[in-house]
């Protein structure tokens, strides 16, 4: 689950990080009072979007009269703000930070992920900030560094002061920054996330650290003991369709293609829409109905695949293991029927009582082909789909 | 021979009586595995499906020496269970549940290293060999005794891997589902290795999808320390960046962990990849000359 920046910097002052002040307003007319509020003559506008590169998209301003503010509010808020991170339709605006100015005298990059191959913490720091950390990484791979943290690490002040002179802070700096470190790592493990940057880390004209972005993203898996951060989740941010299918604990990614597919297991879902591909057509979606497909989850998958206007055929393809092919083919029927699918289905069942889920398949009235192979499967699909 | 598990296998079931452990311990029992007892906290001396409830886990290796543990708690409850089972002193644990946190698994991961405990999964369908023990969620009936040891992150496509070789006559040594999630407690390599040592494989599949690099650092060891036939099939070529497909550990980030980047890593180390799901089977046979 991704936040905001605001409510990330909310979690940064939590934890005692140097963030600027600021108001956030949901409504164009508070924008002059949030102005007033935080004083001095100069602020910032930010247009709050879970994607990056606001800034080139123009959702990011600098401006030195309220007026400006409100402005700006009342052009993006309930608009949608494309960047080179979100897709062609963009993000809805739905709140703008406000926030003081700071005047910067460098920009740095500090960012923690929990790292696959090493299996720690791992604190990213460079001090080439602002940028997009791939291309630094690419092209001057010498000015990241890369510092692993152990659980109750004993080394933390030792490894802060390692990423600090890659970043190279001045004395003053490292003393502000091992506790920083300290409070990051904190945040990370208290509230488990599983990404957290901020980019840029600036040090201000007064030469002190100060955090200009916040991003994180939070492991979902944990949100069962995070009910504060829970209460954070912003449904508009997502596709609407995949919102759908994670309120009913389906898995389901849209692509751009015209084949639908519902699939039991991860694996074999993007195995099939590989398939798919490899047979030249272009899979709808990724969908994984979870391991029991019954009827209810077969319906609701129907209705989320449907929902794609592009969707010309869908294709179902289940490896019964546990649970019978028998009982699936039966729940297919139904919940065609339920949800009235008006395109032709092409269903692929293997393993227990495949042959039998096959033969209730061939009673039904509306177009379904029932092809054992999933290479054939694949093949008929792609063909329907011309 | 086999890996991890066999007719030596004795097994309880951590989360017994639950809905999940009550049925996939029916047909672990039916398939022949041999469940000595299983582990509820609070329905200690009861009996399900005719064999003995503990407390927990030290209460069962006092009682019927397990050698193996399987685990189907809730995720909130997995950390616990994982480590309770390592300190009890049980060598091969095996964990279905999915939906773990990761942070939670760097703490288990860091301390059964410690403890010297093999952990499968979580977010997995278990180890089989066939023939002989069942821990897990997959279908038995599917599997046949034989020379394939397979090794997956995924369950279907394991499902899928294991019908192609038992149709093409192969049968399968052992298969081994590490898991979906980012953090596994077993590594392909950690298989890998077993697969290697062990005389009735003869081949090795190896399942890999998108997401971290444990394809690429499996295609380095194959390469130097691998001597028999390595074949792989990759998942999630048409995945887009950014989006996690299902499985926790199954997303390209930063450019990293694409279908494209591993299949061409495992080409380079001499393994021999299946272009597509359906010829895994038949690349199998191609490799082996049969």
């Amino acid at each position: 689950m991704n936040l905001h920046e605001y409510q990330g910097k909310l979690l940064f002052a939590e934890y005692d990080l140097p963030v600027s002040n600021g108001k956030i307003i949901f409504k164009a007319e508070d924008a002059i009072d949030a102005c007033n509020e935080i004083g001095g003559l100069k602020w910032v506008v930010k247009a709050q979007v879970h994607a990056g590169g606001r800034g080139k998209a123009g959702g990011v301003k600098l401006i030195d009269d309220p007026k400006e503010a409100v402005e700006f509010s009342k052009k993006w808020l309930g608009n949608r703000l494309v960047t080179y991170q979100t897709d062609k339709d963009g993000q809805v605006v739905n709140s703008i930070l406000i926030e003081e100015c700071t005047d910067i005298s460098s920009e740095l990059y500090l960012s923690a992920v929990i790292d696959r191959e090493s299996q720690k913490v791992v604190f990213i720091g460079s001090s080439e900030g602002g940028v997009n950390i791939e291309d630094v990484a690419k092209n001057s791979p010498e000015k990241i560094i890369y510092q692993g943290i152990e659980h109750k690490d004993l080394s933390l002040s030792i490894k802060a002061e390692n990423i600090a002179e890659v970043l190279k802070l001045n004395d003053d700096q490292t003393k502000q920054f091992i506790p920083m470190i300290d409070n990051l790592y904190r945040l990370f493990i208290e509230k488990d996330l599983s990404l957290l940057e901020i980019n840029p880390l600036v040090i201000n004209a007064n030469g002190d650290l100060h955090c200009l972005d916040a991003k994180i993203n939070i492991d979902s898996n944990a949100l069962f003991r995070q009910p504060e951060l829970l209460k954070m989740y912003d449904e508009t941010q997502e596709d609407p369709q995949e919102a759908e299918a994670a309120k009913n604990d389906l898995s389901y990614v849209s692509l751009e293609g015209n084949i639908g597919c519902m699939v039991n297991g991860a694996g074999l879902a993007m195995g099939t829409m590989d398939t798919i591909k490899f047979f030249g057509g272009n899979p709808a979606n990724f969908l994984d109905v979870g391991g029991t497909a019954t009827q209810e989850r077969v319906a609701k998958a129907f209705k989320i695949i449907l929902r794609d206007p592009d969707v010309k055929v869908v294709l179902v393809n289940i490896f019964g293991g546990i649970v019978r092919c028998d009982l699936i083919a039966e729940g297919v029927l139904a919940a065609i029927k339920e949800v009235d699918v008006t395109i032709p289905v092409v269903v692929r069942l293997e393993g227990n009582n495949a042959e039998l889920g096959a033969k209730i398949l061939s009673k039904a009235d509306i177009e379904i082909e029932s092809i054992n192979d999933l290479a054939d499967a694949a093949k008929k699909a792609v063909e329907l789909a011309e | 021979m086999s890996i991890l598990v066999s007719k030596d296998t004795r097994l309880i079931v951590q989360g017994f009586t639950g809905s999940q452990g009550t049925l996939h311990s029916e047909q672990s029992i039916q398939y022949g595995t041999n469940i000595v007892g299983g582990v509820t906290p609070g329905k200690g001396g009861q009996e399900h499906l005719n064999k003995p409830v503990f407390n927990s886990v030290e209460e069962a290796v006092v009682e019927v020496d397990p050698n193996a543990s399987i685990i189907f708690v809730p995720a909130k409850f997995c950390k616990d269970s994982i480590l309770e089972a390592a300190e009890a002193g049980i060598k091969l644990i095996v964990c279905i549940t999915e939906g773990i946190p990761t942070l939670d698994m760097l703490e288990v991961k860091n301390h059964i290293d410690n403890i010297g405990a093999r952990l499968i999964g979580p977010n997995c369908p278990g180890v089989i060999t066939p023939g002989e023990a069942k821990l897990g969620i997959m279908p038995g009936n599917i599997h046949k005794p034989g020379s394939i040891g397979i090794i997956s992150r995924s369950g279907t496509l394991t499902y899928e891997a294991v019908k192609q070789t038992t149709d093409l006559g192969f049968g399968q040594s052992s298969c081994v589902g590490i898991g979906g999630d980012p953090i596994p407690g077993s590594s392909f390599i950690d298989m890998l290795k077993l697969f290697e040592a062990d005389d009735q494989t003869e081949a090795i599949v190896m399942v890999g999808e998108i997401g971290g690099t444990a394809e690429e650092a499996a295609a380095e060891y194959i390469k130097n320390n691998i001597k028999k036939p390595v074949i792989s099939y990759i998942a999630g070529q048409t995945a887009p960046e950014g989006k996690r497909m299902g499985h926790a550990g199954a997303i390209i980030a930063g450019g990293k962990g694409t279908a494209k980047d591993k299949i061409e890593k495992l080409t380079k180390c001499g393994v021999h990849v299946a272009d597509n799901l359906v010829s895994i089977g038949s690349k199998v046979a191609e490799v082996l000359g049969r």
